[in-house]
């Protein structure tokens, strides 16, 4: 009983601390800015192209990877094949790979001198500088979190449901469209939350291969970093911008699953 | 943010029956050798990573209970972080703003001495498909130029120097808004710019003379900008009031003012002050 009670204590102090590094740094930067600040910046050229870009290359990214991850996912849910190993952790790898590491990738495959990037050139595309270049990096270094998501949404797909499919002579790409999808709906959703708020948050990558242009390539993040270098004020407040915007969002596509489901 | 340093524990072992030899030492009649010991963090300019990582390596050797961890960053970026309360020995800015604005914070022990100088020079990539061989040529529509943000010192040295070279002899009225159409990305510092170019990504930047390095040379080309146009970039060093270390500091900025720290900075293509 009492040992119950001293682990119940214990717990409620860890989570009390966890909250407390979750809410001290966001609620300094709320409390730093006056609301009409906040508003005031919101109207300056800066700021409003910087978070146009961010949702606009977060957005394009975000599709981008759902597209293209949608098939590996699914292959990854499936049985085992030879590679297998060697795919899911080509997959993981942009998780623990610093992203300024992303960038230099980035750049020596897409530059204009990179592997793919030579051959691109000549035929008068060039990624590095430019929107395209923020959108791929974002892809980059999201990408991951969408697949993990939707291949643990298509594995908790009850095996019963597609054996059912099968027995009314149903195709694979009429089961997957019309069983597997709409039963990982909410793991889909929960994915692509994650990756576009990853998305929406990348830097290194970015500041790497695409470079610093306010309207081209400034994100955001980056908008933040390079205030911070010459304008504490203009920093913070467009942090508490950022945070604002970001934890609206994530609020918008948590709920999302809940209301699909019904 | 310095980056954590894995050999210190181990430096600071090798370090140790030294220090111990020298604590015994100074207890004597004549002390043989008593020289700074421990852990000293210096914060400088991005512009002088090569030459201060040799400086670093000299006071490591001629006093062998020290070990030097160095920041390398934008000038701007280091001045804020040391205001946000950095513990950091010592602090060499690319201009005297940034030193200015640590100095105005209360945060400087003693005074700033100005310990070089320092040009700016145009690099080209050599494998830029545009042809770039006058300054003028950075004007030519279409040619891709970095520069460092207009924060960072050097970015705001290279927008100096385009605006003096506006309506020189050969240069157009509008040249500095001409080159600036041309600027794909602001860096965040001045080690951005030339690997931006160096890698060909970016046809042309402004650097430091002191950023063509050895390893950078086989890869880009240098164009000088004319004495009468050029921005003489000069460099402030100081102890830091809440340095952990001052004796350390000490030794290091006095080895930096030495004819010797003078020599390796003129190696390394900055201009020593005593020169001038």
């Amino acid at each position: 009983m009492l040992a119950d009670r001293w682990s119940a204590r214990l717990a409620g102090l860890a989570a009390a601390l966890f909250l407390a590094l979750l809410v001290l740094p966001v609620a300094s930067l709320l409390l730093r800015v006056p609301p009409g600040v906040l508003l005031e910046r919101l109207r300056s050229p800066v700021v409003t192209q910087a978070l146009w870009l961010s949702l606009l290359t977060s957005l394009a990214s975000s599709l981008a990877v759902i597209v293209l991850g949608l098939p590996v996912a699914y292959l990854l849910a499936g049985r085992a094949f030879p590679g297998k190993r060697v795919l899911e952790t080509l997959v993981d790898l942009p998780m623990v790979l610093p992203p300024t590491v992303a960038g230099v990738g980035l750049l020596l495959a897409f530059g204009r001198m990179g592997l793919v990037g030579r051959v691109l050139t000549p035929l008068g595309m060039t990624i590095p500088f430019t929107t395209a270049a923020v959108i791929l990096a974002q892809a980059f270094v999201a990408g991951p979190f969408f697949v993990n998501a939707a291949r643990a949404g298509f594995e908790a797909v009850e095996p019963q449901y597609l054996r059912a499919a099968a027995t009314l002579r149903s195709s694979a790409g009429y089961t997957f469209l019309r069983v597997v999808l709409p039963l990982s709906v909410p793991a889909l959703l929960a994915g692509a939350a994650m990756t576009w708020a990853r998305a929406l948050g990348e830097f290194g990558a970015t500041i790497t291969f695409a470079g610093n242009l306010p309207g081209v390539t400034q994100t955001m993040p980056l908008a933040v970093y390079i205030a911070l270098q010459s304008d504490l004020e203009a920093a913070v407040a467009l942090s508490a911008i950022l945070l604002v915007f970001s934890f609206a969002l994530l609020l918008v596509l948590r709920h999302l699953p809940s209301v699909t489901a019904r | 943010m310095p980056a954590p340093d894995r050999f210190l524990p181990l430096r600071l072992a090798r370090g140790l029956p030294l220090t111990a030899l020298c604590l015994l030492l100074s207890f004597g009649p004549s002390p043989a050798w008593s020289g700074p010991a421990g852990h000293l963090t210096v914060f400088s300019a991005a512009s002088l990573t090569d030459v201060f990582v040799v400086l670093g390596k000299v006071l490591e050797q001629r006093n062998p209970g020290v070990g030097v961890t160095h920041g390398f960053a934008g000038s701007q970026q280091l001045a804020t972080q040391i205001e946000q309360g950095a513990r950091v020995d010592v602090f060499a800015s690319a201009d005297q703003r940034w030193m200015d604005y640590v100095r105005q914070r209360g945060l400087v022990a003693g005074v700033a001495t100005e310990f070089v100088r320092n040009m700016l020079v145009v690099i080209v990539a050599r494998s830029s498909p545009a042809r770039i061989a006058r300054l003028q040529d950075l004007a030519t529509p279409g040619i891709k130029v970095v520069l460092a943000a207009a924060a960072v010192p050097v970015g705001r040295y290279s927008r100096e120097a385009l605006d003096r070279l506006n309506g020189a002899p050969g240069f157009a009225q509008d040249y500095a808004q001409r080159v600036l159409r041309n600027v794909v990305s602001h860096e965040e510092n001045v080690r951005g710019v030339v690997s931006k170019v160096q890698l060909g990504e970016a046809d042309a930047g402004i650097v430091y003379r002191s950023d063509v390095t050895p390893a950078t040379a086989g890869r880009v080309l240098v164009l000088d900008i004319p004495d009468r146009y050029n921005v003489v970039a000069s460099y402030p060093i100081a102890v830091l009031r809440a340095a952990p270390n001052p004796a350390a500091a000490a030794a290091f900025v006095s080895l930096v003012l030495s004819p010797l720290g003078q020599r390796v900075l003129r190696d390394h293509n900055f201009t020593p002050v005593n020169a001038r």
